[in-house]
């Protein structure tokens, strides 16, 4: 509840009798305008021109087209836990678990498909991901000239990973990827150690 | 023999009337270029830069387009309204300028001409003619397409029009009282002296500077332009009068706006700012009439329509569109009576000779002051719903709403 000395009450000022009489405001708006005319015309607009120009992304952040990381042995990270198909709020993951080859992990995926048509890029997975195995990538210019082809596979997302990889590290890898996974207490004193590349 | 011909009044109209024709048709189509660059300027954007250089192409990739679109005419319109709208539209806007005095006098083979096609005594009462004929274009596409909308957009645009006229009319008439002339090129040539000793130009503008931003105000709602483009508004109306048009009579209502705009820019100029005549310099002075000077004239004159013109752009991508109710009472509660008290002012002055002094530029600013203490002392809000706002709990309303619109 909004308390009654929180809540203040703006009134329009009154205009004076110049302002009544419009013309000045409407000089004032001409004189806004031209000002953002002079400045478009012997400066730079805002605009960017995209195909030859490109925004600066902040890397870090940029949500942008999914990866699949690799560990350090060049292995899919993903443990096949499906907590990004539980939390992604668009229903585009899709994971087809089965038993690891490797002896350092109990699960892996055998198919990994994301509907890139069907996500919304909100980074719930990225977020749920136990072991930083699926991260947004700063790429945006996704193209398909079919909507079976804007679903990316487990080949296509580890692709992704190899070419994004050098401008965006993998953040933080904490299960899956450190020199001795496996072992609960090194894990946990690796963790100490702060993110890892 | 060829140039006996072309130099004489005969030749020299024919070939004005070629060069006006064509030029014009190229100017309207890049005043909607410059339209564009100035809207993204005023936007910060960069506006067309693909097509050519600085985007200067686009016209040509535009027009093609509208030429080689379907041309769609509906089941349901009168098609012979349907197809003659945009042809009256445009070809109002073109006859306008038959009358326009380009650049005074030529003398050659010891004749002297006059640049312009036309020179008739009456050449104010047939521009003010043919321009009043431009609402037949409008209505007769709102008419035409039988379609709800459009028919709003016409209706909106003849009430507009025919009240916008009033004020139009009457700016006029007290710069004819004024000059004591309804020859365009007349009119010029009574702007060519200078006051104060050569300082200041005789235009009409310096003793009249108040009809001279009326007049703009009524050329900007006489072309439908923003703020008074409510014949087309786009998000009432979808396109208002034009809805039903596409490909190229669609462009051919869009020149026809532009050499609206042209036009009435023309008799601004010509009515206030002196026409082709420039200050100091011997070239636009009346008594120079070698080609030379000619051409300067010109270029004086096209020089002023053009600032004219961005002028109207730059209003046009600063100002909202008014609301009808507000539209009218701009017409009626703020022009016309600043009008009449100007011509009534005129007249009076007329009467005692005074009215190429001081006087008449002291009158104008009386009747500015005035009309700023009745719009500051009439109090009441010109939406007239302040007073039926609902209030929560009888309680004191959270916003008092303020007047919005215009003096009144």
């Amino acid at each position: 509840m909004i308390d009654d000395k929180d809540i203040m009450f703006v009134d329009e000022p009154d205009l004076t009798a110049a302002e009544r009489f419009y013309l000045p405001q409407i000089v004032d708006g001409m004189k806004t305008t031209i000002r953002h005319f002079g400045k478009s015309l012997f400066g730079k607009p805002m605009t960017v021109q995209y195909p030859e120009e490109k925004r600066e992304l902040r890397v870090e952040n940029y949500r942008g087209v999914h990866r699949l990381n690799r560990d350090e042995k060049g292995r899919v990270a993903c443990v096949a836990c499906y907590m990004c198909e539980t939390a992604c709020p668009a229903h585009c993951i899709h994971i087809d678990a089965g038993e690891s080859p490797w002896d350092d992990r109990e699960k892996y995926p055998v198919k990994f498909d994301l509907d890139e048509l069907r996500c919304i890029y909100c980074g719930m997975c990225e977020e749920a991901c136990p072991v930083d195995a699926i991260e947004l990538t700063p790429e945006y210019s996704l193209v398909g000239l079919t909507r079976d082809e804007m679903i990316l596979d487990k080949e296509e997302l580890l692709a992704i990973h190899d070419r994004t990889v050098d401008e965006k590290p993998r953040k933080n890898p904490r299960i899956t990827g450190y020199p001795n996974t496996g072992n609960p207490a090194e894990r946990a004193g690796s963790q100490k150690e702060g993110p890892k590349s | 023999m060829m140039f006996e011909f072309f130099t004489s009044q005969f030749g020299i109209s024919l070939s004005m009337m070629v060069v006006i024709v064509l030029i014009l048709l190229g100017v309207t189509a890049y005043c909607i270029y410059f339209e564009r660059k100035i809207a993204a300027f005023i936007q910060d954007r960069y506006g067309p830069n693909r097509v050519g250089p600085w985007g200067l192409l686009q016209l040509a990739a535009d027009g093609g387009k509208f030429v080689f679109k379907e041309d769609i005419i509906p089941r349901h319109v009168d098609k012979v309204l349907f197809l003659a709208a945009p042809g009256i539209s445009m070809l109002v806007a073109f006859v306008g300028f038959a009358a326009i005095p380009w650049g005074g006098q030529w003398q050659v083979n010891n004749r002297v001409v006059e640049i312009q096609v036309a020179n008739p005594d009456i050449g104010l009462l047939y521009i003010l003619g043919v321009a009043s004929m431009g609402v037949y274009g409008v209505v007769l596409a709102g008419w035409a397409s039988n379609n709800k909308y459009s028919f709003y957009g016409a209706i909106r645009a003849t009430a507009q029009m025919l009240s916008y006229e009033i004020p139009m009319g009457l700016c006029i008439l007290v710069v004819v009282l004024t000059v004591g002339t309804v020859r365009l090129e007349g009119i010029t040539a009574a702007q060519t002296g200078y006051w104060f000793g050569g300082i200041l130009p005789q235009w009409t503008v310096f003793l009249h500077p108040l009809p001279c931003v009326i007049l703009f105000i009524t050329a900007l709602a006489e072309c439908n332009r923003a703020p008074f483009d409510l014949a087309e508004a786009e998000q009432e109306l979808v396109g208002g009068f034009h809805t039903e048009y596409n490909a190229l009579k669609f462009g051919m209502f869009f020149l026809g706006e532009y050499a609206h705009m042209i036009t009435n820019s023309a008799i601004i100029a010509v009515l206030f700012l002196g026409g082709w005549h420039l200050p100091w310099f011997s070239w636009t002075q009346p008594e120079a009439t070698h080609l030379w000077a000619v051409l300067a004239k010109v270029a004086v004159l096209c020089g002023k329509i053009a600032f004219l013109i961005f002028v109207m752009m730059w209003i046009r991508w600063t100002l909202p569109r008014l609301r009808f109710d507000q539209l009218m009472r701009v017409a009626w509660k703020a022009l016309i009576p600043m009008t009449l008290s100007l011509v009534v002012l005129t007249t009076v002055l007329l009467y005692f000779d005074l009215h190429r002094t001081i006087w008449a530029l002291v009158g104008n600013i009386v009747i500015i002051v005035v009309s700023m203490v009745i719009a500051g002392l009439l109090h009441t809000p010109v939406t007239g719903r302040a007073a039926n706002l609902p209030t929560a709990n009888n309680e004191t309303p959270m916003t008092q709403v303020r007047a919005s619109g215009v003096a009144n």
